[in-house]
Parts: C-alpha cells; structure tokens; sequence
C-alpha cells in the first residue's frame, strides 16, 4: 500500500489521480503508524514551509517523515521535496527536515523573470543530458547538492530539480501534472 | 528553459462545450472531458474551462465536470464561471483543478482575491479581466465586467498590480476588442499588464493563426496564450501552433 502524506499543506486529488491512472492502490493519512505500515510513501506538498513544518509536528509526522524517508521508497513532491533540505529562506528562516543537506533559497529578482515560476521547464540529468519538460510552480528553489540527480535553470539559477538517494526521490516539479513524461517518472518509482 | 504556454479555452454550458463570438451564436463542439484529453494528448501545456453560463443562471458551477476532466487529464486546468465564494473555489480545487479564476466577481469583491490566496496559496487564484480601449482611463484601458455588459471605469493596469497585489498568482487580460476576431492578440493591452505585475499574464482574445502566438511571446512579454476557435473548428493543431512557436524562437514545450 502507498501512503500519501496529507498534512494539510494542499491539495492531494490530482496526486490521488495521477496513481490511480497507473493502477496504484494508495491511502491518504495524517496518522504516523500509517506512514510507518505503509510500503511506499509519498510526501506531497504546495505552500509555505513555515506552516508545512507548524503541522507536521502539530500532527506527530516529524520522525514518522523521516523514517520513511530513510527507510522504504519515498516520494516527495514539489514543497515536499524542499522540506527534506536543511533549511529555508522562506519567512525569515525556517528550520527543515536535515534528510538532506543543503538550502533552499528565493529566487532573485532578475528582470523578465516573474516569479513565482510557473509553467513547463527543461530538465537535464548528468552531463546535460536532457530528460523532457516538468511542470513547476514554486517561488523557492533547492541549491544544487552531490544527490541531484536532474537539475533546471531559472531566473540565471541552476537549481535541483529532483534528488535521488536510493529509493529515496524528491522532485520540485509536478509529476503527476507533467504529462507522459510525469506518469513515466511515477511510473518508474513505483517500481523501485 | 521555461517554455511559453499554448492554453486552450472550453466554454461550457450545460454540460457541452461551446464556442460562440461575444457570447452569441454558440455552436456545439463537443463533451468537455472527451476534448480536454484530445488537447491534452495533442500538446496543450494547460486547459482553461468556463462555465459560461453559471454566473448569469445563479447556479453554482459543474463539479462532477471538474472532477471528470481532473481524473482523465495529467496537465494543469484551470476552472472559472460560477464561483461566488471561498467555499465555491474550495470545491473547485478539491474536485482536481489546479486554478480558479475569478472576473466580475473580484471587481465587486476585490476580498475573494485575498481571501483565496490565503487558503489555497497564490498559484491557484487566477484573475480574469476584460478590458477595452477607453479615452477614460490613464492606460487607455477600462474593465468590464458581466461578459463585457458592464463599464466599471477602472483602469486596467491599476486593477492588474492591485490583483497582484491581493494574491492573483497569475492574470489573464483579456480583450474585448480582440475577442473573438481571430485577427490576434491586443498586443498593447497585454504587453502594458505584463510590465506592470511580477506575476505571469496570460494572453486572451483574437487568437486566429500561430503567427499570432508568435507575436504576442516575443513583442508583448505573454507569459501564456489562450487559444480557441483556431483550434475548435479545425483550422489549426496544437502542434501547428507550437511549430510556429518554436521556428519563431519561441522556448517551447515540443514533445508530450
């Protein structure tokens, strides 16, 4: 059973959807022990950090997350992705997850670049190669890390795009709103 | 690269897809689900429906129609007509769509904006306005609202950066003048809202050839465009469009 993480950091439907196209039996819960009994576990997510971390710990999910995380594949999407990195310029300054190391940042105004970003961008694995068009809708990016596996660039900024450790990825776009190539990406981790 | 966006627009009333010019003369085109996964599969980047007639008959919007297209479709759609309140937009979202999008509503209740924005963040809040050419205001463009009926007297780019300002994460300038015309895009109107918001603007209104996609990305600083009866009645495909775009220079989404 797949476990979606609802912790009341958005909408889960189109995530539930995006599954249920590929046959995937998954629940949606808020309870710890579920997170922990479940065989996959993904961790979704649209806002802001500060508020996403409020709850997370509000509903006991902080060890639960990272368990997961560390121990079973697991998926984190979009705010769910920037949540695992250390720390956040977001509001002032917001404490993360630490599942992996480095920051996540604002992008910088730069003429011609509205923020946030919105739409279908590029994506490049190692060595430029590159991967197909993500939808992303974000105002906050990840730095680059050594566990980026695909990266994209944006207001003069090349940041991380997914990170892969193990079974463990997290992507800052939309898999399940990026086509054929997003249910592909999901496809492929429910088989790892 | 982030791509420009090609959008089609389905007008819905009761249950069909629509398209008429300056809501008159509607033909039939066909099941709104059955054409969001023809767009989908042929290349569109995003789907906009309206619900053309909710507004007018009081009635809240289709959400079985919302929850359908969000269980057959992997791109982002956006839903607008009919919403009336927080509580209305909530059920759009929860039903599947990504945005919802608010017009007339906004300019009596400028508070939906906010109030939107802070229960389902900024990206899902999309503002729609219709302005015209007016000798009345500073830019040279006036709101109006009511499926064009009604003149408001607010200038169009001061009514874009305080949507902005709100929480729209994204406006969509539509032109009277250019609805439905198929003669392109109102550059001038388009090209003003887009210097003057940090959100992305959407192109609206008058779209009849690729060309005029063309033109409206690399002149008028559209971060999106609506399309639609180029590509309801046939004339065009999604993927003619987006060759255009891309022999033009345009950054385009080319494989789906």
């Amino acid at each position: 059973m797949t476990a979606i993480i609802d912790y009341r950091a958005g909408n889960l439907t189109s995530v539930r959807n995006a599954f249920a196209a590929l046959g995937a039996e998954t629940v949606v819960t808020g309870d710890p022990a579920a997170v922990a009994a479940a065989d996959r576990v993904v961790f979704p997510g649209v806002g802001a950090a500060k508020s996403a971390m409020e709850n997370l710990r509000a509903l006991g999910l902080v060890e639960a997350v990272k368990a997961a995380a560390a121990a079973k594949p697991f998926l984190g999407i979009c705010l769910g992705m920037q949540i695992l990195f250390e720390h956040s310029e977001e509001d002032g300054g917001v404490d993360l997850l630490g599942v992996v190391k480095g920051r996540v940042r604002r992008f910088p105004d730069v003429p011609g670049f509205k923020v946030p970003e919105i739409g279908w961008n590029g994506v490049e694995g190692a060595g430029g190669a590159g991967i197909g068009e993500f939808y992303f809708v974000h105002s906050y990016y990840a730095e680059i890390v050594p566990e980026t596996a695909f990266s994209t660039e944006y207001a003069g900024v090349r940041f991380t795009a997914m990170v892969k450790r193990g079974s463990m990825w997290a992507c800052q776009f939309h898999p399940e709103k990026s086509g054929r190539v997003g249910l592909k990406l999901l496809k492929e981790w429910m088989s790892c | 690269m982030l791509t420009k966006r090609v959008i089609p627009c389905l007008d819905v009333r009761a249950g069909r897809v629509t398209k008429g010019v300056k809501f008159k003369n509607n033909v039939d085109l066909g099941d709104p689900v059955e054409m969001a996964v023809r767009y989908s599969d042929g290349g569109a980047d995003e789907l906009v429906f309206y619900d053309i007639t909710a507004s007018a008959e009081r009635r809240p919007i289709d959400i079985g129609m919302v929850g359908a297209v969000a269980k057959a479709i992997r791109i982002p759609f956006a839903v607008g007509g009919g919403i009336s309140s927080v509580a209305d937009m909530e059920r759009v979202i929860l039903a599947g769509a990504e945005k919802v999008s608010v017009n007339s509503l906004a300019v009596r209740n400028p508070g939906i904006i906010a109030g939107g924005a802070k229960a389902f963040g900024a990206q899902c809040v999309v503002l729609g306005m219709d302005p015209v050419r007016s000798g009345k205001t500073p830019s040279g463009y006036e709101i109006t609202t009511r499926g064009f009926r009604e003149f408001t007297g607010i200038d169009a780019v001061e009514w874009a950066k305080r949507a902005a300002d709100l929480g729209a994460g994204e406006i969509v300038v539509n032109s009277v003048d250019a609805d439905g015309t198929r003669e392109g895009f109102e550059l001038d109107v388009t090209r003003l809202v887009a210097e003057a918001v940090g959100v992305p603007v959407v192109a609206s209104g008058g779209a009849g050839r690729p060309g005029h996609l063309v033109t409206v990305f690399r002149e008028a600083k559209a971060d999106a465009a609506i399309v639609a009866g180029m590509v309801h009645f046939g004339d065009y495909t999604i993927a003619d469009i987006k060759e255009a775009m891309r022999a033009g220079g345009v950054p385009t989404r080319m494989s789906w």
